[in-house]
C-alpha cells in the first residue's frame, strides 16, 4: 500500500470487443420473429399478453444498457434510475396535465436523455469501475429522491401514482391488454432498428473505437469525451422510454418500485442476453421476467439468490450469454443441414 | 454550539463505521483494482452470523471473535473459488460477479433469518458517556473498537514480514513475485481481511440501524463515498475519508435546511460525484500516472 511510481502498460478494454456484424439478427430471422410477435396475443391469455408486453419494455432498457456497454464500453448500474425518471415523467404528465399517453413518451425519452447527458458530463471522466460506483449510488439514491416533500404534490410521495389505463384508438375491437401490447411492439421496433443503424452508422463505429481503444480512437479524430456523453445521454433517454411505456402499461408508478434490485436486474438481463449483441436484450428481459416468478413461487426471496447464481454460471460457462447459444445452436442447424 | 458539537461527536462515531467499510472496500481495492459491491452485503452477513451465535447462547465477545475468524475464512473462501478465476477478465466481468455477489447474499440472508428487522445488543450499553448529554457510551465504544483495529491494522502492516509481503504485492505484483512473495494467497489474504474489517463494522452499527438483510445498503454508500474522499489508493485517507463524511452527513442533516433523514442517500451521491470530478484521487490518494 506504498506508492509505487508508475504502473500499467495498455490498459486492456473493458469489455470484450464484438465484431459488429455479429451484434444483430440476419432480416430473414427478424422478419419471422416479428411475424410470431404479431399473431401471437391472438391465442394466448391476456395475462400472457400483458407479461409478453413487459418483456419488450424492460427488452428496450437492457437494449439501451446494451448500447451503452456493448457499443461504447461503458458501464451503468443506474439504469433504474433514468427508468424511474421516465415512468414518473410519463405518469405525471397524464395525471396532472392530462396529456395523451403516447405524447408523453418523446418527453419522457427527452427529460431522461437530458439528465443522462448531464449526469454523464462529470461521469465521461471517470472510467469503468468509477463509473460503475458513481451510477450505483444513483441507483441507490433515486428511491429517496422520489419520495423527496417538496415534490410530493406531482409525485404522490411514498404513494406513488395511479394512472388511467387507455383504451384501444379509433374503437377498435381489442381490449387494453392487447392494444397496449401492439403499442410497445411498434415503439420496440422502431427504438430496435434505429438502435441496429446507429450502431451501424459512423457514430456507432466511432463508439466501437472508444470501447476498444481509447487512445487509438482519439488519435483517429474522435472526440472521445462528446461521444462518451451522448452514449450516455442516448441510452438513458432510451431507458426512459421504456419507463414512460412502463407507466403506461403497469399504470402505477411508485419510488420503491425502482431500487438498486431493478438496475440489477437490467445488468443481468444484458449479461444473459449478450453484452453487444442487440437481439440478446430480448432474451434477457425474458429472463428476469420469467425466472423470479418460478423462482419466488417456490420460496419468497429466492429469487435473488437464483439470480446471482445465474449470473456466475453465465460468467463461468457462457461468458457470451445468448449470443453464444445462439451461434452454437446455428451450427448445429448447419450440421444438420448438410 | 452544544447542537454543533453533538452533531460533531454523533458524526465521528458513524465516521468510524464508514472508515470500517472504506477501509475494507480498499483492501480490496488496493489487492485486485475492484471495488466489491457486495461488501455491505457480506458485513451484513457476518452481523446476522453473530446474531444466530448469540441466539444460541454463545456470550457477546466470544461470538465477535467467532465472527471475525468465520467471515476471514468466508471471505478467503469467496475469492479462491469465484474472484481468483476472473482475476483475469475484463471489469465487466467482475462488476457482474459481484453483483452477483450481492443478490446471492442478500437472499440468501432474508430466506435464513427472514426479512423482519432485529434487535441487536450493544456490550457498551446506551447511557450517556461520562454523565455527557453529548454522546452515548455506545458511539465511544464505537470510536474506541474502530481506533483500536485501526493501530492494530497499521502495526500489521509496517512491522510483520507478512505485511510487508501483502503491501509489496499490492503495490508491484511482478517484482513482489520475483522476490518470492505469493501474490496469489496474498490477495486472498487482503479479502479475508476485509471480510473481517467489515464483521466488525456490521456488529458496531447494528444496535443503531437494527438487523435486517438490506441494513448496510446505506451504509456501503457512504463507505465508498469515504474510500473516494480519502482516495482508493490509501488506506488511511479511507480512514480520514470515514470520519469526514460521517461529520459531513450529520451537520448537512441538521444545518442545511431540507435536508433531512430523507436526503442522506442524495447527500452521498453528490459527494461522491463532486470528489471524483474535482479530485478524482482523493484528498490522500495518489494520481494514477499511466504510461501507453
Amino acid at each position: 500500500m506504498s506508492v509505487a511510481a508508475e504502473d500499467t502498460v495498455t490498459e486492456a478494454p473493458a469489455v470484450e470487443a464484438v465484431p459488429k456484424r455479429a451484434m444483430t439478427l440476419g432480416t430473414g430471422t427478424s422478419l419471422v420473429i416479428l411475424a410470431a410477435l404479431l399473431v401471437t396475443p391472438v391465442f394466448v391469455k391476456n395475462f400472457v399478453v400483458f407479461q409478453m408486453t413487459m418483456v419488450m419494455i424492460y427488452g428496450i432498457a437492457v437494449l439501451a444498457l446494451n448500447i451503452l456497454t456493448g457499443g461504447s464500453g461503458q458501464f451503468s448500474l443506474g439504469q433504474s434510475a433514468f427508468y424511474a425518471l421516465g415512468a414518473y415523467t410519463s405518469a405525471v404528465l397524464m395525471e396532472n396535465a392530462n396529456m395523451n399517453y403516447a405524447l408523453t413518451l418523446p418527453i419522457a425519452g427527452l427529460v431522461s436523455f437530458g439528465a443522462g447527458y448531464l449526469f454523464g458530463k462529470p461521469a465521461l471522466r471517470l472510467s469503468g469501475i468509477y463509473l460503475a460506483l458513481a451510477t450505483f449510488a444513483l441507483a441507490v439514491a433515486m428511491p429517496q429522491l422520489l419520495k423527496l416533500h417538496f415534490l410530493e404534490h406531482w409525485t404522490g410521495g411514498v404513494q406513488g401514482l395511479t394512472v388511467m389505463k387507455p383504451d384501444a384508438p379509433f374503437g377498435l375491437p381489442i381490449g387494453q391488454d392487447k392494444w397496449l401490447y401492439y403499442f410497445t411492439l411498434a415503439i420496440s421496433v422502431a427504438i430496435y432498428v434505429g438502435s441496429v443503424n446507429l450502431l451501424r452508422s459512423r457514430s456507432g463505429r466511432a463508439l466501437m473505437s472508444i470501447r476498444d481503444n481509447e487512445i487509438a480512437a482519439s488519435a483517429m479524430g474522435v472526440d472521445v469525451a462528446q461521444y462518451k456523453t451522448l452514449a450516455f445521454g442516448v441510452s438513458a433517454g432510451i431507458t426512459g422510454i421504456a419507463g414512460g411505456l412502463s407507466a403506461i402499461v403497469v399504470a402505477f408508478v411508485a419510488p420503491d418500485s425502482y431500487t438498486i434490485n431493478l438496475a440489477i436486474a437490467l445488468f443481468l438481463g444484458m449479461v444473459v442476453g449478450g453484452v453487444g449483441w442487440l437481439p440478446g436484450s430480448f432474451v434477457g428481459a425474458a429472463f428476469i421476467i420469467f425466472v423470479p416468478n418460478i423462482a419466488e413461487s417456490i420460496s419468497k426471496g429466492l429469487s435473488g439468490a437464483v439470480f446471482g447464481v445465474l449470473l456466475f454460471i453465465v460468467i463461468f460457462l457462457v461468458p457470451h450469454g445468448a449470443r453464444q447459444v445462439a451461434i452454437v445452436a446455428q451450427q448445429m442447424l448447419g450440421k444438420l443441414k448438410n | 454550539m452544544e447542537l454543533f458539537t453533538n452533531q460533531v461527536l454523533a458524526g465521528i462515531a458513524t465516521g468510524a463505521i464508514y472508515a470500517c467499510m472504506a477501509l475494507a472496500v480498499v483492501m480490496i481495492y488496493q489487492a485486485i483494482d475492484h471495488l466489491n459491491f457486495a461488501q455491505g452485503e457480506m458485513a451484513m452477513f457476518s452481523t446476522f452470523i453473530s446474531w444466530q451465535l448469540m441466539q444460541w447462547g454463545v456470550p457477546y465477545w466470544w461470538s465477535f471473535l467467532l465472527t471475525l475468524a468465520i467471515s476471514f475464512a468466508g471471505g478467503i473462501l469467496i475469492e479462491r473459488l469465484l474472484f481468483k478465476p476472473l482475476a483475469k477478465a475484463p471489469v465487466l466481468t467482475n462488476v457482474a460477479g459481484f453483483i452477483a455477489l450481492f443478490a446471492i447474499v442478500n437472499s440468501v440472508a432474508g430466506l435464513t433469518w427472514d426479512f423482519t428487522i432485529k434487535q441487536y445488543p450493544t456490550p457498551f450499553g446506551s447511557s450517556p458517556f461520562l454523565g455527557s448529554q453529548l454522546i452515548s457510551t455506545h458511539q465511544v465504544g464505537m470510536i474506541g473498537v474502530t481506533l483500536l483495529m485501526l493501530i492494530g491494522l497499521y502495526l500489521f502492516f509496517q512491522f510483520t514480514r507478512i505485511g510487508l509481503a501483502m503491501r509489496a504485492a499490492a503495490a508491484l505484483p511482478e517484482s513482489a513475485r520475483l522476490v518470492g512473495v505469493n501474490t496469489s494467497w496474498m490477495i486472498a489474504l487482503g479479502w479475508g481481511m476485509a471480510s473481517a474489517i467489515g464483521a466488525v463494522a456490521g456488529i458496531l452499527i447494528a444496535p443503531v440501524v437494527f438487523l435486517e438483510p438490506n441494513m448496510m445498503g446505506g451504509v456501503l454508500v457512504y463507505g465508498f463515498a469515504a474510500a473516494v474522499l480519502g482516495g482508493l489508493s490509501s488506506p488511511l485517507g479511507a480512514v480520514m475519508g470515514g470520519f469526514l463524511v460521517g461529520v459531513f452527513e450529520n451537520l448537512a442533516g441538521t444545518y442545511i435546511p431540507g435536508v433531512g433523514n430523507e436526503l442522506k442517500l442524495p447527500i452521498a451521491l453528490a459527494l461522491i460525484i463532486t470528489v471524483l470530478v474535482f479530485k478524482p484521487a482523493g484528498l490522500f490518494g495518489r494520481a494514477i500516472v499511466k504510461r501507453v
